[in-house]
């Protein structure tokens, strides 16, 4: 076997040029471990993330996907091990958990939204009040990047008239607004319609074209083989396989991956 | 046609059909009738039941208030003028409707309290309609000291200084802010203490020697009616508010000192009728305060007052909190804003949203609960019923003061709760 056995999301040709693997180390985990009251959820993770870099995070329901990246940007605390990201090191120390919110944009599952402001609003809310960018200035970097996920026409619409598609663009538009140097998705397109998810990954893959770097939990594996340069498999915790996409799709090592590829490709 | 050939036999429509009224049976006030009286045999009859019961208490009541007395000196002339036949005598209401309102303040000086509650709205305006300038929020700011001074009079420093504290507070902050952001905090807080304790006295002093400026001073004694429900309950609403949302906030603190001292005082406060509240405030009081400081008793009660609403609103607000889904604190955190940032622009504006009929509820719980100062013997319009019934010209009069009074209290908790509905239509965005 050696052709790709997974279709491609999108239908035009993805523009490699801009994404290249640099030697810079953006995140650096080591000998991570956590746990939820006496429940070992993550262990041992070990895992360098260079600059420019786009990891796909798969693996049964359960296995920690979202807790490993919910720990990156501190929305989890881990007990042991060393997470650094961008050079700073995530303690207990809130300037430094506010230096890295504010360099790694994450995206969620249901899209979260605030409700009581409009699409505009949500995306300026954060750089006034965080970066202190004047209001004029971010509005105008909003509307930037509303065009790029191409919805600038809802702008002054509020969440809840928009599709899931739309809100969750509207998400990543967010994110973007915060200039992040790193973007961490959980599952973005497993709450939506197959059409909405074309949407979204359309988005994503646009992203991934400007060299951001990302990682991404997905069970989108047409995404993993178009623009994934890292496949990284977890199970109960750990870090299982990671390989570059073609070879772990197409030679899986470890059963447990063998398994999990041959359920969710349904073969 | 048969079942089947309608089902297979293809059909193109070549002319469209315009858009007709409704039938005559499915429009307009019979429609409206067999909808909402006349749907079914028991609606029919609650219907009929119904209006039997508006009859009878119009029949009941109707003549009695047709038959009002507006002009007479006392009960017993209103019965003459009535000649025996039944009817109200709201004469009572124009003869004495300036201590119902104002209680024992000195008649010459009513144009202050009046001026203080057309003020008053003056300086709601831009907090309850957004639409306002927003430059109006200076003079709502600067509402309280101007309202004290227009109430009670005396030096006009008093209240300046006051105010001042407030001004040394935001001045600290500002300059602490640069070098350390928790200092900051605890520098808003000292420096106001600081100038208080210390300063206000002295610049009150000097300053009236200086310039001796002021209103004629009233005592707390004097007021009474309304002026003192209102004063009682505008301040212990606008109060209670920030209070109820920083208890909420301490309650879900991770904080465990913190969150034990609101959990205590939120279920300790609950926990205790507010009548018993109002005599601690009458009577023990005194006993923590140092001896030789008179403090107000309308302070006093003011303070309880607002404890008591503010346990309320804290668990009501508490409510709105929990029904926040977790993701939005996870998406403000994400973009990096800090607790109060996130509380401030995420979270509260929802979590009030969510919670405005919980604390309409006790704004004018708040509010008519005020009657129960006339149990310490503060003599808000209830003790002035029974002060004017006390008079030899109304003794026996019952009725017409109390639809007076009762009709006050109704327009003002009406007014509120109307204009909570406008603000809970205004603020839904969620358009589902
Ligand atoms: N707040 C929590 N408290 C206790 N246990 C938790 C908590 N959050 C997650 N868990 C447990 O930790 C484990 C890992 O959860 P996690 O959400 O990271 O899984 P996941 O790989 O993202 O799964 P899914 O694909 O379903 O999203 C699960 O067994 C889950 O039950
Ligand atoms: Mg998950």
């Amino acid at each position: 076997m050696t052709e790709p056995v997974i279709e491609i999301p999108i239908d035009r040709k993805i523009d490699t040029s801009h994404m290249k693997v640099t030697d810079e180390v953006a995140i650096q985990i080591t000998g991570m471990n956590k746990w939820y009251g006496t429940f070992h959820v993550l262990r041992d993770i070990n895992m360098t993330v260079n600059r420019g870099e786009r990891i796909v995070v798969c693996g049964p329901s359960g296995s920690g996907k979202s807790t490993l990246i919910r720990c990156i940007n501190r929305l989890e605390e881990h007990q042991k091990g060393q997470i650094i990201v961008d050079g700073t090191e995530l303690t207990s120390d809130l300037k430094n958990i506010d230096k890295v919110r504010s360099e790694v944009g994450m995206v969620f599952q249901h899209f979260n939204l605030f409700p009581h402001l409009t699409i505009l609003e949500n995306c300026t809310l954060a750089p006034i009040w965080v970066r202190k960018v004047p209001k004029r200035e971010a509005e105008e970097t909003a509307m930037h990047f509303l065009e790029k996920v191409k919805i600038p026409e809802q702008a002054l619409k509020y969440p809840g008239q928009l599709s899931g598609g739309q809100q969750q663009r509207v998400a990543i538009a967010r994110s973007l607004c915060m200039k992040p140097r790193i973007m961490l998705f959980d599952e973005p397109t497993s709450a939506l319609d197959p059409e909405m998810i074309k949407e979204v990954l359309d988005t994503m893959i646009a992203l991934a074209e400007e060299g951001m770097t990302m990682i991404c939990v997905t069970h989108e594996m047409g995404f993993a083989q178009a623009v994934a340069n890292r496949v990284v498999f977890m199970d109960q915790g750990q870090i299982v396989e990671q390989n570059e996409p073609r070879a772990f799709f197409n030679n899986p090592k470890s059963e447990r991956t063998k398994l999990f590829l041959s359920q969710i490709l349904g073969h | 046609m048969s079942n089947i050939e309608s089902h297979t036999i293809a059909y193109v429509r070549d002319t469209m059909i315009p858009e007709q009224d409704p039938p005559i049976t499915e429009s307009g006030a019979i429609k409206w009738l067999r909808d909402n009286l006349f749907s079914g045999w028991l609606n029919t009859v609650l219907t009929l039941l119904s209006l039997l019961v508006i009859w009878w208490a119009i029949a009941a009541i109707g003549p009695w208030l047709w038959n009002t007395v507006w002009n007479a000196g006392s009960l017993r002339e209103c019965r003459e003028a009535l000649g025996g036949t039944s009817g109200a005598c709201f004469a009572v209401i124009n003869d004495r409707w300036h201590q119902l309102m104002f209680g024992f303040y000195p008649p010459r000086l009513y144009w202050r309290p009046v001026l203080a509650f057309v003020l008053l709205f003056v300086a709601l305006s831009p907090i309850l309609f957004t639409n306002l300038p927003r430059k109006l929020l200076y003079f709502s700011a600067a509402y309280p000291f101007i309202a004290y001074h227009l109430l009670w009079g005396g030096s006009i420093w008093l209240p300046i200084g006051a105010a001042l504290g407030f001004v040394a507070g935001i001045v600290a902050f500002a300059i602490v802010r640069k070098i350390n952001g928790l200092a900051a905090i605890f520098a808003a807080v000292i420096a106001p203490v600081f100038w208080w304790l210390f300063l206000a006295g002295p610049f009150d002093a000097t300053m009236s020697s200086i310039l001796p400026l002021g209103l004629e001073f009233v005592r707390s004694d004097r007021f009474g009616g309304f002026l003192i429900s209102l004063v009682i309950g505008v301040t212990g609403i606008s109060l209670s508010l920030p209070l109820g949302i920083l208890l909420a906030l301490g309650r879900q603190s991770d904080m465990v000192f913190v969150k034990s001292v609101c959990v205590i005082f939120i279920e300790f406060i609950r926990g205790v009728p507010l009548i018993t509240l109002l005599f601690t405030a009458s009577l023990l009081l005194n006993y923590f305060l140092p001896p030789g400081t008179s403090f107000d008793l309308i302070l006093r009660v003011i303070i309880m007052v607002t404890l008591f609403a503010a346990a309320y609103m804290a668990e009501v607000i508490r409510g709105g909190l929990a029904a926040l889904p977790r993701g939005q604190y996870e998406a403000a955190d994400a973009l990096g804003l800090d607790y109060w940032k996130a509380q401030r622009l995420i979270i509260m504006p929802q979590a009030l949203k969510i919670s405005i009929p919980g604390i309409v509820n006790t704004f004018i719980g708040l509010f008519k609960d005020t009657t129960l100062v006339v149990f310490i013997g503060l003599l808000d319009p209830i003790g002035l019923s029974n002060a004017i019934r006390a008079d030899t010209d109304w003794q026996g009069i019952y009725w017409e003061l109390f639809i007076f009074i009762g009709a006050l209290f109704f327009v003002f908790c009406f007014g509120i709760s109307r204009y909570s509905m406008y603000l809970e239509r205004k603020l839904k965005t969620d358009h589902r």
